[in-house]
């Protein structure tokens, strides 16, 4: 068979049944390949950088690895954003692109680039297939990298003679990749020192990350969590990877978390980090975060240990497992941590989420309230967001309770995630809705795959909460920059979003009011159509609390609606 | 402080730059580097010279283990290891300041690998130390050129070859 057929009879044998892409020159005889017949769905994307963010959400909502496909040149230099975004949140990719013919390769041939050399420091490992006989070995030894030890994405070139070229196909059982060696378990000598430093403690907290996740390590985390009675925060990788109903659910920390969460993690004495990596919108200022804190690191990549924060007990290796040996060799807690949970049960109650709830216009946080009414803590709904205020809004109010349920761009912050990535996740969870929370600036930048929703049949629901700003750069000109307004004015109403929509053949919506808003949303969560909800808010809100960046939570800036910010003529 | 690094990678494409790529992405300077073949054909061998704290360096070893290439990262220590580099240094010297060169050459143990009319090429397999000796020493009497390998380093001989240094229990 050709070398295109092989990369097929590859993608099946890996179990795959979806893949996003978008065709062009160099990867004509794959494409050739799947009209000749394969069990792999394709859904074709209007933009690589959508099909990128499609197999991101496809991956995070499915547990398993996406799978994207690009031509040579623009096609792939077009992946890149997607696969900075996996890199940084460690989701697993396989980007499939075509390159210019082997003897073309170093002439600037029409749409030749080095994907390879580009995407280096973004990915696990890449590879350039010079030889179709080594095309399965490549395609086995992507997929073992992409989701083995951290997960992550990996890209593998082929040349269009290589896709072209036949040879005797066999898919190799084993890999073979001397180098690599992901830790198989973590060392009992550590994980007891771990079960003591929390046997010890006197305010204890589980601090999660999203590796929790790609470790399928929920239940394990649940388990140790109720045995040691642990309070846990989650951050915005983890929303929900610990069911926020939970009475030990206390939030989640970093620069808009609410203050109760900050307060327990940068008071408690001994904090676990769990698949979690420090990240400074979590930590703030290093020197002030948590200064009293023995630290309890377990996680599977060795390079995060002590990177940011010197670890007093690192343990290496899957969480899975980790988790279940420390909660094993971890006593009942009795009632050792009541005291600590009461204290911070006070802190909740005594520093709440607020919002000004003055004047006739929708409040963002409202929106985000009647979503988490109608939508919120519910097993058939799964929500994806861009990235800005709406974001944090959308971490702030819904409820979350299930793995995977949540999914945003985290580490690279990459607004015109939120609609491609629900496509994705929609194509991994037909059973249920999928709602991805929007802004506007973010939902310009892929706006064009609402297409690909309509016609591929993966409805989703679109809220863009439409402030008609850059809203979270507004709220930092207006805080930091003593509100010289640059360059941030989008309008609420050019576009018209909902117009946009019919355009596209979705329902298009516009609400002003709050009553118009929910029932707006309550079309559309029963709609089985891509429904787009323009919700036209207040643009004065601004995201609280805040922690500016580099501050420490003692810093935490609050709502005070004696400082409203006056709209700008 | 400054650090020899002993990094074994498969000899495959690319895998030189990786390398390289991880240390300028997280801001790490290469002093020196030297690359070449080992005693076997599929693998080489990369010896950095890094100038970091010590909490870097364990970071810097950590994310080069996680590179799909690279086989086995170690540090050379001083007084455990040997190291060496090769350096060739034109001077100028006119016929009158040739003996006196050379007879200072001989004393470093460098050779003369080529002579001119206005200049000789020296040489000098050596420490790295000896080898910055050597340079100041010439380098008043006009150092035309300077071409160093960097440093390469294996482990002792006695002893202690095969010992890694984990940073972290696995």
């Amino acid at each position: 068979m050709t070398g295109a057929d092989a990369i097929l009879r590859c993608l099946e044998a890996e179990g795959v049944t979806v893949m996003f892409g978008l065709p062009g020159g160099a990867i004509l005889p794959l494409y050739d390949a799947m009209a000749r017949g394969t069990s792999v769905r394709h859904v074709l994307a209007r933009h690589e950088q959508g099909a990128g963010h499609m197999a991101e959400g496809y991956a995070r909502a499915s547990g398993e690895v996406g799978v994207c496909v690009a031509t040579s040149g623009p096609g792939a230099t077009n992946l890149v954003t997607p696969i900075a975004d996996a890199w940084m949140d460690s989701t697993p990719l396989v980007c499939i692109t075509g390159q210019v013919r082997t003897h073309l390769i170093g002439t600037d041939a029409f749409q030749e680039c080095d994907i390879t050399g580009i995407t280096i420091p973004i990915v696990k490992h890449s590879w350039l297939v010079q030889d179709v006989r080594e095309l399965p070995e490549v395609m086995r030894a992507a997929f073992h990298v992409a989701q083995t030890g951290r997960s992550g994405p990996v890209l593998v070139d082929v040349p269009r003679d290589i896709q072209e070229t036949e040879f005797d196909f066999s898919y190799p059982e084993t890999v073979s990749l001397p180098g690599w060696k992901p830790p198989r378990r973590g060392h009992p000598r550590q994980i007891t020192a771990a079960a003591q430093a929390v046997a010890a403690a006197e305010r204890p907290i589980l601090y999660v990350g999203g590796g929790v996740l790609n470790a399928h390590a929920t239940d394990e985390l649940l388990a140790l969590a109720e045995k040691g009675r642990l309070p846990v925060v989650t951050t915005l990788m983890a929303k929900g990877a610990f069911p926020e109903s939970h009475e030990l659910h206390v939030g989640w920390p970093g620069m808009h978390g609410p203050k109760w969460s900050n307060w327990a993690l940068n008071k408690a004495d001994v904090i676990v980090a769990v698949g979690a990596r420090f990240d400074d919108r979590v930590t703030g200022k290093l020197s002030a975060f948590a200064p009293g804190a023995t630290v309890v690191h377990l996680d599977i990549d060795a390079a995060e240990i002590s990177k940011i924060r010197h670890a007093d007990v690192p343990v290496v290796g899957p969480l899975k497992s980790v988790l279940h040996e420390l909660a094993n060799e971890l006593e009942p807690a009795q009632d050792r941590t009541e005291p600590w949970l009461r204290q911070i049960a006070d802190w909740r109650e005594a520093y709440p989420l607020r919002y000004g709830e003055d004047g006739p216009l929708l409040k963002p946080q409202r929106v985000l309230e009647v979503l988490e009414e109608l939508g919120g803590g519910r097993d058939d709904v799964v929500f994806t967001t861009g990235v800005g205020q709406h974001q944090m809004w959308a971490m702030q109010y819904l409820t979350c309770d299930r793995p995977r349920s949540f999914i945003s761009s985290g580490g690279l912050g990459t607004m015109g995630y939120g609609v491609p990535a629900a496509i994705g996740a929609k194509a991994a969870r037909p059973d249920a809705t999928v709602v991805c929370i929007d802004g506007d600036g973010c939902f310009q930048m892929t706006q064009q795959e609402l297409a690909t929703a309509v016609l591929e049949e993966l409805p989703i629901v679109v809220v863009i909460v439409n402030n008609g700003y850059l809203g979270m750069v507004r709220q930092w000109q207006d805080m930091f920059f003593d509100e010289r307004f640059s360059q941030i004015h989008l309008t609420q109403t050019l576009p018209n979003y909902a117009l946009l929509a019919q355009a596209y053949g979705a329902v298009g919506l516009t609400a002003e009011t709050e009553e118009e808003f929910r029932e707006a949303l309550e079309q559309a969560l029963s709609a089985g159509r891509t429904v787009v909800i323009d919700a036209r808010v207040d643009p004065r809100e601004h995201c609280f609390p805040m922690i500016p960046a580099g501050a420490a939570a003692v810093d935490t800036i609050e709502f005070d609606a004696s400082e409203r910010e006056v709209l700008a003529p | 402080m400054k650090h020899t690094l002993s990094v074994l990678v498969e000899n495959k494409p690319g895998a030189l730059m990786r390398v390289t790529s991880m240390f300028a992405r997280r801001g790490y300077n290469i002093e020196s580097l030297a690359v070449g073949p080992t005693e076997r054909h599929d693998v080489s061998r990369i010896t950095i010279r890094v100038d970091c704290a010590q909490t870097s360096l364990e970071q810097i070893e950590k994310q080069m283990h996680k590179l799909v290439n690279v086989l086995r990262v170690q540090e050379l220590v001083p007084g455990e290891s040997i190291e060496r580099e090769l350096a060739l240094l034109k001077v100028a010297a006119t016929a009158s300041k040739r003996a006196e060169l050379i007879a200072m050459a001989e004393a470093f143990g460098a050779r003369v690998a080529d002579l001119g009319a206005e200049s000789i090429v020296f040489e000098l397999v050596g420490t790295p130390e000896q080898i910055d000796s050597f340079e100041e020493l010439v380098r008043p009497h006009g150092l035309k050129e300077l071409g160093r390998t960097g440093r390469l380093g294996l482990h002792r001989a006695a002893g202690r070859a095969n010992k890694n240094r984990p940073t972290v229990l696995v």
